[in-house]
């Protein structure tokens, strides 16, 4: 009886880690930046390269920053929802275009609609190396202080959305 | 999640045929067409650092050997801050501040790594104590187990009978 036991305790234990690794994401690395200050940008704006953004300038107001770019076929996937989301004037989003040309962002809100408060050129891709980015679209939410309190990577989903950021920004006094 | 890995790899397809293609149309005036850098030295030392590194986009690949466009950026960072003159040490904070320890083939130890560290030892151990435990188990219950009187019996009857023919 006991016998039998042990090696049906083991299994259960197997299929129990099994199952938790299932449900895990292997490609969602976890950010150490959650609870860290925003790294300091200036950049270019996408409509206006003449004029700069800091991360200084967005101090005080809760924000969302949210990686983007014309050639990034999953950013189209979110895209209607942050249309959507920017209508609600919950919080501002501001848009990192990462490593895209000028043109076809710009042609691209225009075809898509423009969700964000300002969008920021990154044409080097260094603000999101600074920022950890590695698979666009990425979604930031950013505190008064100019503490990062989420990181979305991927897609933004309707559930995200819902149950993540718009609490989480709420919470934070937007 | 497979978009994600699918854009990256086909910009990265694209380029290099755009460079083979470049690669092509130029043989015959340049040799290099793709080299960052002329100073070997300084390419080794970043070949070295980029190797230590796991490519984010395509997990199973080092930095050094990865063609995402992430791999390629930050290996001009790493070409870039060599120039500045930062050790590998301040190369590798650099990197693990920005996308955790998981870029490090070699995972630092410490409190939440420990297991990782530890654990194929630790389950050696018990695998060995087990084994042991065992075997000395085994052991006693041979040498404690007593034949009933007819057992005994029936194997002296055997064993003289045995010995009774020629």
């Amino acid at each position: 009886m006991k016998k039998f036991l042990i090696p049906l305790a083991i299994f259960l234990v197997l299929v129990g880690f099994l199952a938790i690794g299932l449900g895990l994401n292997p490609r969602e690395v976890p950010s150490p930046l959650i609870n860290k200050p925003a790294p300091a940008f200036s950049l270019p704006l996408l409509d206006a390269p003449e004029q700069k953004l800091s991360a200084q300038d967005l101090r005080g107001k809760v924000w969302i920053l949210n990686v983007w770019a014309s050639w990034c076929v999953a950013c189209r996937i979110e895209h209607p929802l942050l249309v959507e989301f920017s209508k609600m004037g919950v919080v501002p989003m501001y848009g990192l275009n990462y490593k895209d040309k000028r043109d076809d962002a710009i042609g691209w809100l225009n075809k898509f609609g423009d969700p964000y408060t300002r969008s920021l050129s990154d044409t080097e891709g260094l603000v999101g190396i600074d920022f950890g980015v590695y698979g666009v679209p990425e979604t930031f939410v950013i505190d008064k202080e100019g503490v990062i309190r989420f990181k979305q990577i991927g897609p933004v989903t309707p559930e995200v959305l819902r149950d993540d950021i718009i609490p989480l920004v709420r919470k934070l006094g937007a | 999640m497979l978009e994600r890995l699918l854009v990256p790899a086909r910009r990265a397809l694209m380029q290099v045929l755009a460079c083979g293609l470049v690669a092509l149309s130029y043989a015959a005036e340049a040799k290099e067409a793709v080299s960052a850098s002329d100073d070997p030295v300084l390419e080794a030392r970043v070949l070295a650092i980029a190797e230590e590194l796991r490519c984010l986009v395509c997990q199973n690949e080092t930095i050094a050997a990865s063609h995402a466009d992430l791999a390629v950026d930050l290996r001009k960072q790493i070409r870039l801050q060599l120039q500045q003159g930062q050790s590998q040490a301040q190369i590798l904070d650099f990197m693990v501040a920005r996308y955790g320890d998981f870029v490090l083939y070699r995972p630092p130890l410490k409190a939440s790594t420990v297991l990782l560290w530890v654990g194929p030892f630790g389950l050696l151990l018990v695998a060995g104590g087990v084994l042991v435990v065992n075997v000395r188990r085994h052991r006693r219950g041979v040498q404690t187990e007593e034949w009933s009187q007819a057992q005994a019996q029936k194997a002296r009857a055997l064993l003289d009978d045995g010995s009774g023919s020629p």
